[in-house]
């Protein structure tokens, strides 16, 4: 894999910069009136599933360490979430540091183990994690948290009275706001030192430790940040849903975040807002090829992109556009 | 729950005490000439082994159009599949509700599915009715007013088994292994509801979690308790398992399994049928392979069915007597609504079904519904494994109303 | 003592189940250096293949080695097709080849097969147990032949040279090639044993467990747990590592934590091996320098 970095723009007019934003901010906010409600919900949850890909971009993609047991992340934002809205009657902002500090923690918690393990040993390790969660989930020692096997209910949060739109909608703002501050946040992170010490100790740690980058801290960071992202995702993912419980987070969740991962284009931002569309409307198409199994359609899919496709849409999105810059380079000479 | 969300669902059931005033043209999913209904079911993946029902219920559909329909209207029958994942079943539901704009829900499989859209139509006011589950929260007439179940459920299923084991051994030890998840904590709250104070001292319990290789253990733990019944809500494989290896332990408890996994094909020969003899279970249908119904009038009516409209199928996947017992009680409703298919008056026909024969159900069982009592299947009749054939006993039994 | 002596032989039964397919996933790793996920499916479709040539009335031993055969010839398919390609590419495309596999074989099993349990018969028939009701006769004979399995692949690795070349290809496919062993020829031959040997485990253990598309995943992590206890890469340790893994899940479910937590007690065990000693019990430990 080659050291896919961030290039930053040549400096833009302001002026082309401003119409670019006001563009973008025109696209994301259309579906409010142009799409029906079912489609905003569907919409919103590829939102989601599109931050939830990014923050295993993170740990994955960016650093490296293969990651099969994101569910239990995403899991974990759903249910701290879930506890406080549906027990406590907490409103749903007040519940997203929680769903924060709580990931970050697990997830440097679950970075210190995966030190030891490089490639496949982590792979295995963290896809073994993903088949206990729902077994956790459900334990008689928690499930007076939880909701054991029946899960937690909680309601949607409600627009404020000076914004008249109706719950769905809102939702959908709501994602579109958590999720762009986080993929500010992420794309400021990667974009720096932190993201160029992650992909070198991704390229070659030998090299970065004897650079003097500490690994142990870097990596257990990279765990910790990716957790807090698909975390925020699953407790967006509680809230449009309307339901937790065990069963709802089984291995098959780590899976998809996964081949949305491979699809949407490792180590890119943009490859995940296309993993999570991939991720929430390939299903469709596929139950629509063979109804009785689309599970095989999706993993021909996932190889048919390994083979030729490993950069994902993202990296044929960039192919394209690079090549179509240079032809305008060369007729502008 | 807050006072705010209680006051939703409560001013919901309120709306159902009001009289009927639209017309039926202005019901959702209804047109002068189409009823619309849609399922869900697990049509691929793990469970898929229960799409049989979703594929006889939309036979019986065609044949009530082939039949003119009903109210002057043929039925749309969709069914989406949701790979029993509850996320994906809330999409296909709305999809349904929303973009398809079905006039009601039927049969919807499964139980942690189903609760993932139970609130939600119950807040929309959609009929969700006669759902493939056993799991006892459906009968909630006060909270969930919109939602009723059909088949008689796990906990009752556990009451009528411990009923039966007290009035026969009445010092029994009992023990209960179950599944970890919806299905096998019914049976738990059914032996809970019997016993009250006594579970504690009565009761040992192990559970098994469906990726288990094998049940011994929990057998043997089991068999170390000294308990001289055992009742067992497991799946068809661990059924399977524990037959054998209760057996070939030397442990001859009273021994009493699910009815969702006493199939003679699945279950029963795998296990090796000299072993089960003595293994009691329920049931609320007729069984194909029974002989006392070879000439019934009742499966003579749904062998015709299934050789005209379903050639080649399976006789003896019992899916299939159930699905021909849900789709008649579905049909029943419709006709019992006349011309008026709004959802108020649908609902309001499913919960008040006079008791009703069914061609597939045991003699003396019948599919009944009151607006205070939403177990529309509320008896069963027990029966014995004899090493050939499953042999009904005793009366039909009707479970406490819990 | 009665109940603990039952649990234990009863833990060591289990294991027996683990330890076969331990040594497919030993294999594999012998060849290739690769852990396959899709083990324990392709596993599964060999015990379902195997299956339909008894239905369709071929006497048991028949049956048996023809599915080892069909076996072997598509785990050498797979690695023509799939693994080829990629051979170059990272870690991360291999895991997800795997995972497509994954998919692709399970989901194909199920729609194939269906998903009700089905029975498979045993060579090793016996009316009741034996010794006092602790073993049956299959326990018995399956382990026999996972500990003949056992000896032929160690006798296989250690002593021909067939074998030394293959793990030689594993270890550095460069020098390898250099010496004039043909890489491409042993990745291939690694993993049709791989899936003969898993064909093997699936047929030993289906009589135990019933046959469903979906009983391997949750064994497959305990043979990993197992295998990775005892070495991932000494055949002799994954066995012993996979009976010692039967032995403890059994007992911590039935003593110290409760049924409900197995699944959890299998994850300890591989988070401790990997942290603690990541070699496994009897593993070679690797040193690498820079």
């Amino acid at each position: 894999m080659s050291a896919i970095s961030i290039t930053t723009p040549i400096a833009m007019p302001a002026w082309k910069r401003g119409a670019l934003i006001i563009g973008g901010l025109a696209l994301l906010l259309a579906p409010l009136w142009l799409l029906e409600s079912f489609q905003l919900f569907q919409l919103t949850m590829a939102v989601i599933m599109g931050l939830a890909v990014l923050g295993l971009n993170i740990v994955t993609g960016y650093n490296g360490q293969i990651s099969l047991g994101h569910g239990a992340f995403f899991a974990v934002g759903a249910y701290a979430t879930a506890i406080p809205m549906s027990l406590l009657d907490w409103s749903f902002w007040a519940t997203l540091p929680i769903s924060a500090v709580v990931c970050g923690a697990v997830g440097w918690g679950v970075g210190f183990p995966a030190l030891r393990l490089g490639g496949l040993y982590l792979a295995l390790t963290t896809f073994s994690l993903a088949v206990a969660v729902p077994q956790i989930l459900k334990h008689k020692s928690v499930d007076a948290w939880t909701g054991g096997v029946q899960g937690l209910f909680l309601l949607k949060p409600e627009a404020p009275a000076w914004l008249p739109l109706s719950p769905d909608q809102y939702m959908y703002v709501v994602a579109l706001i958590v999720a762009g501050a986080c993929y500010l946040l992420v794309w400021n992170l990667l974009r720096g030192r932190m993201g160029r010490a992650l992909m070198a100790v991704r390229d070659n740690p030998t090299a970065a430790e004897a650079m003097g980058m500490d690994l142990a801290t870097l990596k257990t960071r990279a765990f910790a940040v990716s957790a807090v992202i698909t975390g925020m995702a699953g407790s967006l993912a509680a809230a449009v849903v309307e339901f937790v419980a065990p069963d709802s987070f089984t291995f098959m969740v780590s899976i998809t975040l996964f081949v949305g991962m491979v699809v949407g284009g490792v180590a890119s931002i943009m490859g995940s807002v296309f993993g999570g569309l991939f991720v929430l409307f390939v299903p469709n198409i596929a139950e629509a090829i063979s109804r009785s199994a689309p599970g095989i359609i999706y993993g021909i899919i996932l190889i048919a992109f390994l083979f030729v496709l490993p950069d994902g849409v993202a990296g044929l999105v960039r192919r394209i556009t690079a090549r179509l810059r240079r032809t305008k380079g060369r007729e502008k000479s | 729950m807050s006072t705010t969300r209680r006051t939703i669902l409560i001013a919901s059931g309120a709306t159902l005490a009001t009289p009927n005033i639209a017309p039926a043209q202005e019901a959702p999913g209804v047109t002068a000439t189409e009823i619309r209904i849609g399922s869900t079911n697990s049509l691929s993946g793990p469970a898929s082994a229960y799409s049989v029902i979703s594929t006889c219920l939309t036979a019986m559909f065609r044949r009530l159009n082939d039949e003119g329909g009903v109210g002057g209207r043929r039925v749309n029958f969709t069914v989406y599949d949701d790979a029993y994942q509850p996320p994906r079943t809330l999409e296909q539901t709305r999809r349904l509700v929303e973009q398809d704009r079905v006039a009601f829900l039927f049969n919807q499989l499964g139980t942690p599915t189903n609760n993932a859209v139970h609130r939600y139509v119950n807040q929309r006011r959609v009929p969700h009715l006669f759902l493939a589950t056993g799991a006892d929260k459906w009968a909630n007439p006060r909270e969930f007013p919109w939602t009723i179940g059909w088949q008689p459920s796990y906990r009752v299923e556990a009451q009528i088994y411990t009923k039966h084991i007290l009035e026969t051994r009445p010092n029994a030890k009992i023990a209960l292994l179950y599944q970890n998840d919806d299905f096998g904590r019914d049976y738990l709250h059914g032996v809970r509801d019997v016993l009250g104070p006594r579970f504690d001292s009565m009761v040992r319990t192990a559970t098994n979690e469906a990726t288990d290789p094998t049940i011994d253990s929990q057998i043997v733990q089991l068999q170390a308790t000294g308990s001289d019944a055992l009742i067992c809500g497991v799946i068809p494989r661990f059924a399977a398992q524990a037959i054998r290896r209760v057996h070939d332990i030397g442990w001859r408890p009273m021994m009493f399994m699910t009815n969702v996994s006493v199939s003679v094909g699945a279950v029963m020969q795998p296990a090796g049928p000299e072993r089960g003899v003595g293994l009691i279970t329920s049931d609320y249908r007729k069984d194909q392979s029974d002989p006392a119904w070879a000439n019934d009038a009742g499966m003579t009516e749904w062998r015709g069915f299934m050789q005209r409209y379903l050639a080649g199928a399976d006789l003896s996947d019992n899916n299939f007597t159930y699905a021909y017992g849900a789709g008649t009680t579905m049909i029943q409703v419709l006709r019992q609504c006349s011309n008026d298919f709004s959802r108020e008056n649908v609902m309001r026909q499913a919960t008040n079904i006079a008791p009703m024969d069914v061609a597939t159900l045991l003699p003396g069982i019948q599919v009944q519904a009151q607006p205070t009592n939403f177990n529309v299947i509320r008896q069963m009749q027990l029966q014995r494994w004899d090493g050939r054939s499953w042999v009904r006993f005793g009366n039909v039994i009707e479970g406490a109303n819990v | 003592m009665d109940a603990f002596a039952h649990q234990l032989i009863a833990g060591i039964a289990t294991g027996g189940i683990y330890a076969s397919v331990a040594l497919a996933l030993v294999m594999i790793y012998q060849a290739t250096h690769h852990v396959n996920f899709a083990q324990g499916e392709m596993a599964t479709l060999s015990t379902f293949i195997a299956l339909t040539l008894i239905q369709a009335g071929f006497p048991y031993w028949v049956a048996f080695f023809a599915t080892l055969v069909i076996s072997f010839v598509m785990g050498a398919l797979v690695e023509r097709i799939l693994m080829r390609p990629v051979q170059n590419a990272p870690v991360l495309t291999h895991v997800g080849v795997f995972i497509g596999m994954l998919l692709i074989i399970s989901n194909m099993t199920g729609l194939i097969f269906g998903y009700t349990t089905k029975a498979f018969p045993t060579p090793f028939e016996s009316e009741g147990l034996l010794f006092g009701g602790l073993v049956s006769a299959h326990e018995l004979g399956g382990t026999a032949v996972t500990l003949a399995v056992l000896t032929l692949v160690y006798l296989f690795f250690a002593h021909t040279s067939l074998g030394l070349a293959m793990r030689a290809a594993a270890y550095n496919p460069r020098s390898a090639r250099l010496v004039g062993i043909r890489v491409g020829w042993m990745l291939a031959l690694g993993w049709g044993l791989a899936a003969a040997i898993g064909s093997v485990a699936g047929m030993m253990v289906a009589p135990a467990v019933f046959l469903d598309p979906n009983v391997m995943l949750g064994i497959l992590l305990y043979a990993f747990a197992g295998a990775l206890l005892g070495g991932i890469d000494n055949p002799t340790g994954a066995v012993i590592g996979g009976f010692m893994v039967g032995v403890l899940e059994n007992l911590a479910g039935a003593y110290v934590v409760g049924t409900e937590l197995k699944l959890t007690v299998a994850l300890v065990i591989i988070i401790g091996v990997l942290v603690v000693r990541p070699s496994g019990l009897f593993g070679r430990v690797v040193f690498s320098r820079v």
